[in-house]
Protein backbone atom coordinates (compact mmCIF):
# COMPACT_ATOMS: atom_id res chain seq x y z
CA UNK A 1 0.00 0.00 0.00
CA UNK A 2 1.11 3.42 -0.54
CA UNK A 3 1.06 6.47 1.77
CA UNK A 4 -1.33 8.41 -0.25
CA UNK A 5 -3.90 5.90 -0.55
CA UNK A 6 -4.54 6.96 3.38
CA UNK A 7 -6.13 9.78 2.61
CA UNK A 8 -9.44 8.10 2.09
CA UNK A 9 -9.34 6.28 5.27
CA UNK A 10 -10.41 7.29 8.04
CA UNK A 11 -8.07 6.05 10.99
CA UNK A 12 -9.60 3.55 13.49
CA UNK A 13 -8.86 5.13 16.49
CA UNK A 14 -9.50 8.81 15.15
CA UNK A 15 -13.28 7.50 15.38
CA UNK A 16 -16.55 8.53 17.01
CA UNK A 17 -16.34 5.93 19.29
CA UNK A 18 -14.76 4.93 22.84
CA UNK A 19 -14.93 5.81 26.31
CA UNK A 20 -15.41 9.23 27.11
CA UNK A 21 -14.87 9.88 23.54
CA UNK A 22 -16.91 13.27 23.32
CA UNK A 23 -13.30 14.47 25.54
CA UNK A 24 -10.56 11.65 25.39
CA UNK A 25 -9.92 11.90 21.45
CA UNK A 26 -7.61 9.01 21.69
CA UNK A 27 -5.37 7.29 24.02
CA UNK A 28 -1.91 6.11 23.06
CA UNK A 29 1.11 4.00 24.51
CA UNK A 30 4.68 4.81 22.79
CA UNK A 31 8.10 2.62 23.60
CA UNK A 32 11.06 3.67 22.90
CA UNK A 33 13.81 0.72 22.63
CA UNK A 34 17.26 0.89 20.78
CA UNK A 35 19.24 -2.43 19.49
CA UNK A 36 21.98 -3.82 21.91
CA UNK A 37 25.51 -2.90 20.02
CA UNK A 38 25.24 0.14 18.06
CA UNK A 39 25.31 3.44 18.80
CA UNK A 40 22.93 6.03 19.42
CA UNK A 41 21.46 8.18 15.86
CA UNK A 42 23.23 11.24 16.78
CA UNK A 43 26.43 9.03 16.21
CA UNK A 44 25.71 6.68 13.18
CA UNK A 45 26.91 6.45 9.85
CA UNK A 46 24.31 6.12 7.17
CA UNK A 47 25.85 2.54 6.35
CA UNK A 48 24.95 2.13 10.56
CA UNK A 49 21.80 3.83 10.25
CA UNK A 50 20.30 1.06 7.19
CA UNK A 51 21.83 -1.38 8.85
CA UNK A 52 19.29 -1.24 12.25
CA UNK A 53 16.22 0.11 9.44
CA UNK A 54 16.90 -3.61 7.82
CA UNK A 55 16.77 -5.62 10.57
CA UNK A 56 14.52 -3.49 12.47
CA UNK A 57 12.26 -3.74 9.70
CA UNK A 58 12.15 -7.76 9.20
CA UNK A 59 11.71 -8.48 12.84
CA UNK A 60 8.70 -5.77 13.03
CA UNK A 61 7.33 -7.01 9.74
CA UNK A 62 7.41 -10.75 11.27
CA UNK A 63 5.72 -9.74 14.01
CA UNK A 64 1.65 -10.23 14.46
CA UNK A 65 0.30 -7.02 13.31
CA UNK A 66 -2.68 -7.63 12.14
CA UNK A 67 -3.88 -6.58 9.00
CA UNK A 68 -2.11 -4.44 5.96
CA UNK A 69 0.59 -3.94 7.55
CA UNK A 70 2.53 -1.53 5.07
CA UNK A 71 6.64 -0.47 5.52
CA UNK A 72 7.20 3.37 4.38
CA UNK A 73 10.73 3.98 3.17
CA UNK A 74 11.05 7.58 5.33
CA UNK A 75 13.82 8.73 3.46
CA UNK A 76 12.73 8.41 0.05
CA UNK A 77 8.85 9.71 0.17
CA UNK A 78 7.53 12.29 -1.01
CA UNK A 79 7.93 15.33 0.93
CA UNK A 80 3.89 15.72 0.76
CA UNK A 81 3.54 11.57 1.94
CA UNK A 82 5.81 12.50 4.45
CA UNK A 83 3.45 15.48 6.08
CA UNK A 84 0.61 13.09 5.43
CA UNK A 85 1.97 10.29 7.45
CA UNK A 86 2.31 13.11 10.02
CA UNK A 87 -1.29 15.10 9.49
CA UNK A 88 -2.15 11.52 10.32
CA UNK A 89 -0.04 11.11 13.70
CA UNK A 90 1.71 8.12 12.02
CA UNK A 91 4.99 9.94 12.09
CA UNK A 92 6.40 12.88 14.45
CA UNK A 93 7.35 15.83 12.84
CA UNK A 94 11.22 15.10 13.23
CA UNK A 95 10.92 12.18 11.55
CA UNK A 96 9.04 13.87 8.49
CA UNK A 97 12.33 16.61 8.62
CA UNK A 98 14.81 14.09 9.27
CA UNK A 99 17.76 12.75 7.11
CA UNK A 100 19.07 9.22 6.28
CA UNK A 101 17.61 6.08 6.29
CA UNK A 102 14.85 6.17 8.25
CA UNK A 103 11.27 4.18 7.75
CA UNK A 104 7.86 3.58 9.34
CA UNK A 105 5.77 0.53 9.97
CA UNK A 106 2.13 1.12 9.67
CA UNK A 107 -0.39 -1.93 10.48
CA UNK A 108 -3.83 -2.56 11.98
CA UNK A 109 -6.10 0.39 10.59
CA UNK A 110 -3.20 3.06 11.47
CA UNK A 111 -3.79 1.86 15.18
CA UNK A 112 -0.08 0.28 15.01
CA UNK A 113 2.77 2.46 14.01
CA UNK A 114 6.68 2.03 14.62
CA UNK A 115 9.21 4.53 13.69
CA UNK A 116 12.51 3.38 12.66
CA UNK A 117 15.61 6.01 13.12
CA UNK A 118 13.38 8.39 14.79
CA UNK A 119 15.25 9.98 18.08
CA UNK A 120 15.83 6.07 19.18
CA UNK A 121 16.35 3.28 16.54
CA UNK A 122 13.08 2.59 17.27
CA UNK A 123 9.82 4.53 19.05
CA UNK A 124 6.38 2.17 18.26
CA UNK A 125 3.26 2.95 19.46
CA UNK A 126 -0.55 1.76 19.57
CA UNK A 127 -3.57 4.27 19.05
CA UNK A 128 -7.25 3.61 20.82
CA UNK A 129 -10.37 5.84 20.13
CA UNK A 130 -11.71 7.04 23.43
CA UNK A 131 -10.06 6.05 27.08
CA UNK A 132 -8.25 2.39 26.40
CA UNK A 133 -4.92 2.83 27.69
CA UNK A 134 -4.81 -0.47 29.13
CA UNK A 135 -6.10 -1.97 25.12
CA UNK A 136 -3.14 0.21 24.37
CA UNK A 137 -0.22 -1.39 26.87
CA UNK A 138 -1.61 -4.33 26.54
CA UNK A 139 -0.97 -4.76 22.54
CA UNK A 140 2.10 -2.98 22.16
CA UNK A 141 3.24 -5.26 25.20
CA UNK A 142 2.73 -8.06 23.22
CA UNK A 143 4.15 -6.40 20.00
CA UNK A 144 7.51 -5.62 22.20
CA UNK A 145 7.75 -9.07 23.00
CA UNK A 146 7.45 -10.34 19.62
CA UNK A 147 10.12 -8.35 18.68
CA UNK A 148 12.62 -8.74 21.43
CA UNK A 149 12.62 -12.65 20.59
CA UNK A 150 14.02 -11.48 17.19
CA UNK A 151 16.77 -8.28 18.07
CA UNK A 152 18.49 -7.77 21.20
CA UNK A 153 17.57 -4.47 23.26
CA UNK A 154 20.05 -2.20 24.87
CA UNK A 155 19.13 -2.71 28.43
CA UNK A 156 20.93 -2.18 31.97
CA UNK A 157 19.41 -3.44 35.23
CA UNK A 158 20.15 -0.45 37.00
CA UNK A 159 18.62 1.99 33.88
CA UNK A 160 16.08 -0.45 32.35
CA UNK A 161 16.13 0.43 28.18
CA UNK A 162 18.49 2.76 27.30
CA UNK A 163 17.68 5.70 24.87
CA UNK A 164 19.48 8.41 23.71
CA UNK A 165 17.69 10.93 25.83
CA UNK A 166 18.24 10.18 29.74
CA UNK A 167 14.33 11.51 29.89
CA UNK A 168 13.07 8.04 28.23
CA UNK A 169 15.26 5.76 30.29
CA UNK A 170 13.79 2.85 32.38
CA UNK A 171 10.48 2.06 30.70
CA UNK A 172 10.62 3.91 27.65
CA UNK A 173 7.33 4.25 27.88
CA UNK A 174 4.99 7.16 27.59
CA UNK A 175 1.37 7.12 28.22
CA UNK A 176 -0.56 9.57 26.82
CA UNK A 177 -4.15 10.50 25.84
CA UNK A 178 -5.42 13.62 23.33
CA UNK A 179 -8.23 15.71 25.47
CA UNK A 180 -10.36 18.14 23.92
CA UNK A 181 -11.15 20.68 26.73
CA UNK A 182 -12.79 24.02 25.28
CA UNK A 183 -14.86 24.10 28.35
CA UNK A 184 -12.67 24.48 30.43
CA UNK A 185 -11.05 27.55 28.27
CA UNK A 186 -14.20 29.02 28.30
CA UNK A 187 -14.61 29.24 31.63
CA UNK A 188 -11.25 30.05 32.53
CA UNK A 189 -10.12 27.34 34.18
CA UNK A 190 -7.19 25.72 32.04
CA UNK A 191 -4.55 27.27 33.54
CA UNK A 192 -5.71 25.53 36.65
CA UNK A 193 -5.81 21.76 34.82
CA UNK A 194 -2.12 22.64 33.09
CA UNK A 195 -0.14 23.42 36.68
CA UNK A 196 -2.14 20.50 38.47
CA UNK A 197 -0.88 18.53 35.67
CA UNK A 198 2.56 20.46 35.70
CA UNK A 199 2.91 19.44 39.64
CA UNK A 200 2.12 15.94 38.81
CA UNK A 201 5.11 15.84 36.64
CA UNK A 202 3.00 15.44 33.11
CA UNK A 203 3.50 16.85 30.00
CA UNK A 204 1.01 19.39 28.34
CA UNK A 205 1.47 19.61 24.98
CA UNK A 206 -0.33 20.73 21.74
CA UNK A 207 -2.33 18.68 18.92
CA UNK A 208 1.27 17.41 17.58
CA UNK A 209 3.47 16.61 20.41
CA UNK A 210 6.50 17.76 21.17
CA UNK A 211 6.88 21.81 20.45
CA UNK A 212 3.52 22.13 19.30
CA UNK A 213 0.50 24.92 20.79
CA UNK A 214 -2.54 23.67 22.19
CA UNK A 215 -4.78 24.94 18.84
CA UNK A 216 -8.62 24.52 19.39
CA UNK A 217 -8.52 23.46 22.63
CA UNK A 218 -6.71 19.98 22.01
CA UNK A 219 -4.34 19.18 24.70
CA UNK A 220 -2.04 16.33 24.94
CA UNK A 221 -1.25 15.00 28.32
CA UNK A 222 1.73 12.05 28.86
CA UNK A 223 3.45 10.66 32.05
CA UNK A 224 7.26 12.25 32.09
CA UNK A 225 8.45 9.79 34.60
CA UNK A 226 9.82 6.27 32.99
CA UNK A 227 12.22 5.64 35.75
CA UNK A 228 11.42 3.40 38.30
CA UNK A 229 7.68 2.88 37.90
CA UNK A 230 6.42 -0.51 36.25
CA UNK A 231 4.37 0.20 33.30
CA UNK A 232 1.26 -1.15 34.42
CA UNK A 233 1.34 1.55 37.29
CA UNK A 234 1.83 4.24 34.83
CA UNK A 235 -0.77 3.16 32.77
CA UNK A 236 -3.43 2.70 35.76
CA UNK A 237 -2.50 5.97 37.62
CA UNK A 238 -3.49 7.52 33.94
CA UNK A 239 -6.98 6.00 33.48
CA UNK A 240 -7.75 5.64 37.17
CA UNK A 241 -6.78 8.96 38.24
CA UNK A 242 -5.52 11.69 36.01
CA UNK A 243 -7.79 11.72 33.35
CA UNK A 244 -10.92 10.51 35.17
CA UNK A 245 -10.91 13.64 37.24
CA UNK A 246 -10.13 15.76 34.36
CA UNK A 247 -13.17 14.24 31.99
CA UNK A 248 -15.21 15.21 35.27
CA UNK A 249 -13.80 19.00 35.88
CA UNK A 250 -14.44 19.37 31.23
CA UNK A 251 -17.93 18.10 31.97
CA UNK A 252 -18.70 20.15 34.93
CA UNK A 253 -17.34 23.20 33.38
CA UNK A 254 -20.01 22.12 30.34
CA UNK A 255 -22.86 21.98 32.35
CA UNK A 256 -22.30 25.17 34.04
CA UNK A 257 -21.87 26.62 30.28
CA UNK A 258 -25.60 25.31 29.54
CA UNK A 259 -27.02 26.42 32.74
CA UNK A 260 -25.20 29.78 33.17
CA UNK A 261 -24.67 30.92 29.86
CA UNK A 262 -26.54 29.30 27.43
CA UNK A 263 -26.72 32.21 24.96
CA UNK A 264 -22.76 32.92 25.16
CA UNK A 265 -22.28 29.34 24.53
CA UNK A 266 -24.56 28.73 21.35
CA UNK A 267 -23.37 32.10 20.23
CA UNK A 268 -19.80 30.73 20.02
CA UNK A 269 -21.33 27.52 18.19
CA UNK A 270 -23.44 28.62 15.72
CA UNK A 271 -21.04 32.02 14.84
CA UNK A 272 -18.30 28.67 14.06
CA UNK A 273 -20.51 27.37 11.70
CA UNK A 274 -21.76 30.47 10.30
CA UNK A 275 -18.34 30.75 9.38
CA UNK A 276 -16.99 27.66 8.12
CA UNK A 277 -20.87 27.22 5.95
CA UNK A 278 -19.91 30.85 4.32
CA UNK A 279 -16.65 31.21 4.04
CA UNK A 280 -14.50 30.89 0.76
CA UNK A 281 -11.16 31.22 2.34
CA UNK A 282 -9.83 30.01 5.17
CA UNK A 283 -6.75 29.09 6.63
CA UNK A 284 -5.94 25.57 8.39
CA UNK A 285 -5.75 27.42 11.93
CA UNK A 286 -9.01 28.81 11.92
CA UNK A 287 -10.60 25.65 10.15
CA UNK A 288 -9.16 23.63 13.52
CA UNK A 289 -10.21 26.28 15.83
CA UNK A 290 -14.10 26.68 14.80
CA UNK A 291 -14.19 22.71 14.08
CA UNK A 292 -13.31 22.64 17.87
CA UNK A 293 -16.32 25.12 19.02
CA UNK A 294 -18.45 23.10 16.59
CA UNK A 295 -17.24 19.85 17.78
CA UNK A 296 -18.70 21.29 21.80
CA UNK A 297 -21.92 21.68 20.46
CA UNK A 298 -22.52 18.43 19.00
CA UNK A 299 -21.21 16.79 22.04
CA UNK A 300 -23.76 19.26 23.56
CA UNK A 301 -26.59 18.20 21.77
CA UNK A 302 -26.69 22.03 19.71
CA UNK A 303 -26.00 20.81 16.26
CA UNK A 304 -27.95 17.81 15.60
CA UNK A 305 -27.71 17.81 12.01
CA UNK A 306 -23.95 17.40 12.61
CA UNK A 307 -22.51 14.11 13.84
CA UNK A 308 -19.17 13.31 15.55
CA UNK A 309 -17.65 11.85 13.03
CA UNK A 310 -17.96 14.26 10.22
CA UNK A 311 -16.12 16.68 12.52
CA UNK A 312 -13.51 14.40 13.14
CA UNK A 313 -13.29 13.55 9.40
CA UNK A 314 -13.02 17.51 8.53
CA UNK A 315 -10.00 17.60 11.50
CA UNK A 316 -8.27 15.26 9.00
CA UNK A 317 -9.06 16.40 5.54
CA UNK A 318 -8.70 20.17 6.06
CA UNK A 319 -4.66 19.61 6.71
CA UNK A 320 -2.55 20.99 4.30
CA UNK A 321 -1.29 17.59 2.36
CA UNK A 322 -4.40 15.54 2.77
CA UNK A 323 -6.27 18.64 0.48
CA UNK A 324 -3.34 18.44 -1.56
CA UNK A 325 -2.76 14.66 -2.17
CA UNK A 326 -6.98 14.55 -2.67
CA UNK A 327 -6.65 17.03 -5.77
CA UNK A 328 -3.55 14.90 -6.99
CA UNK A 329 -1.48 18.23 -7.36
CA UNK A 330 0.25 21.08 -4.80
CA UNK A 331 -1.40 23.75 -4.44
CA UNK A 332 0.01 27.04 -2.80
CA UNK A 333 -1.77 28.66 0.35
CA UNK A 334 -4.20 30.76 -1.36
CA UNK A 335 -5.37 27.54 -3.36
CA UNK A 336 -5.29 25.49 -0.68
CA UNK A 337 -7.41 27.86 2.05
CA UNK A 338 -10.06 27.68 -0.88
CA UNK A 339 -10.62 24.29 -1.55
CA UNK A 340 -10.24 23.94 2.32
CA UNK A 341 -13.42 26.25 2.21
CA UNK A 342 -14.98 24.91 -0.22
CA UNK A 343 -14.86 21.07 0.93
CA UNK A 344 -15.81 22.60 4.60
CA UNK A 345 -19.35 24.14 2.85
CA UNK A 346 -20.02 21.10 1.16
CA UNK A 347 -19.84 18.76 4.31
CA UNK A 348 -21.47 20.85 6.58
CA UNK A 349 -24.29 22.44 4.54
CA UNK A 350 -27.89 22.19 5.55
CA UNK A 351 -29.02 20.14 2.53
CA UNK B 1 -10.40 34.18 42.79
CA UNK B 2 -9.01 36.20 38.98
CA UNK B 3 -5.99 37.27 38.27
CA UNK B 4 -4.94 40.89 39.95
CA UNK B 5 -3.83 42.01 36.38
CA UNK B 6 -5.43 40.73 33.44
CA UNK B 7 -8.92 40.43 35.38
CA UNK B 8 -9.67 37.80 33.15
CA UNK B 9 -7.82 34.06 34.28
CA UNK B 10 -8.31 32.38 37.39
CA UNK B 11 -5.31 33.84 39.54
CA UNK B 12 -3.00 30.21 40.20
CA UNK B 13 0.15 31.82 41.73
CA UNK B 14 -0.37 33.20 45.04
CA UNK B 15 2.49 35.08 46.61
CA UNK B 16 3.00 36.66 49.79
CA UNK B 17 5.73 39.11 50.30
CA UNK B 18 6.98 40.38 53.72
CA UNK B 19 9.02 43.58 53.38
CA UNK B 20 9.68 45.52 56.37
CA UNK B 21 6.95 43.54 58.68
CA UNK B 22 4.58 44.96 55.75
CA UNK B 23 2.58 41.81 53.97
CA UNK B 24 1.30 41.73 50.89
CA UNK B 25 -0.25 39.42 48.88
CA UNK B 26 -0.33 39.11 44.88
CA UNK B 27 -3.12 36.53 43.19
CA UNK B 28 -1.92 35.96 39.34
CA UNK B 29 -2.16 33.47 36.46
CA UNK B 30 0.13 32.00 34.84
CA UNK B 31 0.89 34.27 31.92
CA UNK B 32 0.74 37.28 33.42
CA UNK B 33 3.07 35.63 36.16
CA UNK B 34 5.19 35.24 34.01
CA UNK B 35 5.85 38.66 32.12
CA UNK B 36 6.29 39.74 35.35
CA UNK B 37 9.09 36.85 34.95
CA UNK B 38 7.86 35.62 38.11
CA UNK B 39 6.57 32.52 37.10
CA UNK B 40 8.38 29.39 38.77
CA UNK B 41 9.09 26.95 35.30
CA UNK B 42 8.10 23.66 37.03
CA UNK B 43 9.89 21.77 33.69
CA UNK B 44 13.43 23.10 33.26
CA UNK B 45 14.64 22.00 30.45
CA UNK B 46 17.07 18.99 30.18
CA UNK B 47 19.99 20.50 28.67
CA UNK B 48 19.32 24.22 30.41
CA UNK B 49 19.75 21.27 33.80
CA UNK B 50 23.41 19.90 32.20
CA UNK B 51 24.89 23.48 31.52
CA UNK B 52 24.04 24.53 35.42
CA UNK B 53 25.53 21.30 36.36
CA UNK B 54 28.86 21.70 33.89
CA UNK B 55 29.42 24.94 35.23
CA UNK B 56 29.80 23.92 38.71
CA UNK B 57 31.87 20.54 37.89
CA UNK B 58 34.08 22.86 35.94
CA UNK B 59 34.80 24.99 39.54
CA UNK B 60 34.76 22.01 41.34
CA UNK B 61 37.42 20.11 39.04
CA UNK B 62 39.22 23.34 38.59
CA UNK B 63 39.22 23.66 42.70
CA UNK B 64 40.83 20.13 43.30
CA UNK B 65 43.18 18.11 41.76
CA UNK B 66 43.24 16.47 38.16
CA UNK B 67 41.90 13.35 37.91
CA UNK B 68 38.36 14.28 40.20
CA UNK B 69 35.28 12.64 39.66
CA UNK B 70 33.90 14.97 36.88
CA UNK B 71 34.44 14.75 33.55
CA UNK B 72 35.67 17.57 31.49
CA UNK B 73 33.10 18.97 28.97
CA UNK B 74 35.32 18.14 25.82
CA UNK B 75 36.71 14.95 26.29
CA UNK B 76 35.01 12.44 24.12
CA UNK B 77 33.73 9.07 24.73
CA UNK B 78 35.95 6.42 23.19
CA UNK B 79 33.44 4.60 22.02
CA UNK B 80 31.66 7.01 20.12
CA UNK B 81 32.69 10.49 20.12
CA UNK B 82 30.15 11.96 22.18
CA UNK B 83 31.42 14.75 24.53
CA UNK B 84 29.28 16.36 27.54
CA UNK B 85 29.30 19.60 25.86
CA UNK B 86 27.50 18.49 22.47
CA UNK B 87 25.20 16.44 24.72
CA UNK B 88 24.23 19.85 26.51
CA UNK B 89 23.69 20.98 23.77
CA UNK B 90 21.42 18.32 22.26
CA UNK B 91 19.98 16.54 25.33
CA UNK B 92 20.98 13.04 23.25
CA UNK B 93 24.07 10.66 24.26
CA UNK B 94 26.04 8.85 21.66
CA UNK B 95 25.75 5.34 22.96
CA UNK B 96 25.08 2.50 25.70
CA UNK B 97 28.33 3.37 26.75
CA UNK B 98 28.11 7.33 27.63
CA UNK B 99 25.85 6.24 30.97
CA UNK B 100 28.42 4.67 32.44
CA UNK B 101 31.37 6.87 31.20
CA UNK B 102 29.26 10.21 32.20
CA UNK B 103 27.98 8.51 35.10
CA UNK B 104 28.63 11.43 37.86
CA UNK B 105 27.32 14.32 35.85
CA UNK B 106 24.31 12.36 34.33
CA UNK B 107 22.61 10.65 37.61
CA UNK B 108 21.53 13.92 38.86
CA UNK B 109 19.80 14.65 36.25
CA UNK B 110 18.32 11.52 35.50
CA UNK B 111 16.92 11.74 39.17
CA UNK B 112 15.81 15.10 38.36
CA UNK B 113 13.98 13.70 35.63
CA UNK B 114 12.43 11.04 36.90
CA UNK B 115 10.99 11.77 40.71
CA UNK B 116 14.21 11.37 42.43
CA UNK B 117 14.17 7.39 40.97
CA UNK B 118 17.48 6.16 39.87
CA UNK B 119 16.76 2.38 39.32
CA UNK B 120 14.67 0.64 36.96
CA UNK B 121 11.86 -1.19 37.49
CA UNK B 122 10.05 -2.55 34.88
CA UNK B 123 9.53 -4.71 31.87
CA UNK B 124 12.97 -6.71 31.54
CA UNK B 125 14.08 -8.27 28.19
CA UNK B 126 13.47 -11.89 28.05
CA UNK B 127 16.67 -12.35 26.85
CA UNK B 128 18.37 -10.96 29.48
CA UNK B 129 20.48 -13.43 31.67
CA UNK B 130 18.65 -14.69 34.48
CA UNK B 131 21.36 -12.51 37.18
CA UNK B 132 19.73 -9.13 35.60
CA UNK B 133 16.06 -10.55 35.73
CA UNK B 134 16.32 -11.28 39.53
CA UNK B 135 17.97 -8.24 40.03
CA UNK B 136 15.11 -5.99 38.84
CA UNK B 137 12.36 -8.41 40.01
CA UNK B 138 13.73 -8.57 43.78
CA UNK B 139 13.28 -4.87 43.47
CA UNK B 140 9.96 -4.85 43.02
CA UNK B 141 9.67 -7.49 45.58
CA UNK B 142 11.20 -5.73 47.88
CA UNK B 143 9.10 -2.59 47.19
CA UNK B 144 5.78 -4.69 47.71
CA UNK B 145 6.82 -5.54 50.81
CA UNK B 146 7.59 -2.49 51.77
CA UNK B 147 4.22 -0.97 51.29
CA UNK B 148 2.52 -4.59 52.58
CA UNK B 149 3.95 -3.79 55.69
CA UNK B 150 2.77 -0.35 55.89
CA UNK B 151 -0.53 -1.50 55.50
CA UNK B 152 -0.44 -4.42 58.19
CA UNK B 153 -1.05 -7.21 55.57
CA UNK B 154 1.61 -9.52 57.41
CA UNK B 155 -0.03 -12.31 54.68
CA UNK B 156 0.91 -10.79 52.17
CA UNK B 157 4.44 -9.95 53.75
CA UNK B 158 4.95 -12.90 54.60
CA UNK B 159 4.92 -14.27 50.97
CA UNK B 160 6.91 -11.40 49.24
CA UNK B 161 9.60 -12.25 52.27
CA UNK B 162 9.52 -16.56 51.12
CA UNK B 163 9.80 -14.78 47.47
CA UNK B 164 12.74 -12.65 48.18
CA UNK B 165 14.63 -15.30 50.12
CA UNK B 166 14.34 -18.08 47.29
CA UNK B 167 15.69 -15.28 44.57
CA UNK B 168 18.58 -14.26 46.87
Amino acid sequence: MKPANLVNQSSSWFGAEGPACDIVISSRVRLARNLAGFEFLPCLSPEQKQEILDKLREAILSSELGDTVFFVDVDHAAALERQLLMERHLISRQHAAGKGPRGAVIASGEAFTAMINEEDHLRMQVYAAGLNLHDCWRRINRIDDGIEQKVEYAFDSQLGYLTACPTNLGTGIRVSVMLHLPALKLTGHIEKFITAAKDADLAVRGLFGEGTDAIGDFYQLSNQVTLGVREEQVVEEMSKNIVPRIVEYEKAARQTLLDERPHTLDDKIQRALGVLRSACLISSQESLYLLSSVRLGVNLGRVPEVSLAMINELFLQTQPAHLQIRAGKMLDADQRDALRAQLIRQKLSNN
Amino acid sequence: MLCQICKENTATIHLTEIDQGQRTETHLCQQCAQKQGLAVQSQIPLNELLSNLLAAAKSVSEAQAPGSAFSQPDVPCPQCGMTLRRFSETSLLGCPEDYRLFQNELMPLIERSHAGHSQHCGKVPSRTDQRQKNEVELLQLRRQLEQAVKAEDYETAARLRDQIQQLQ
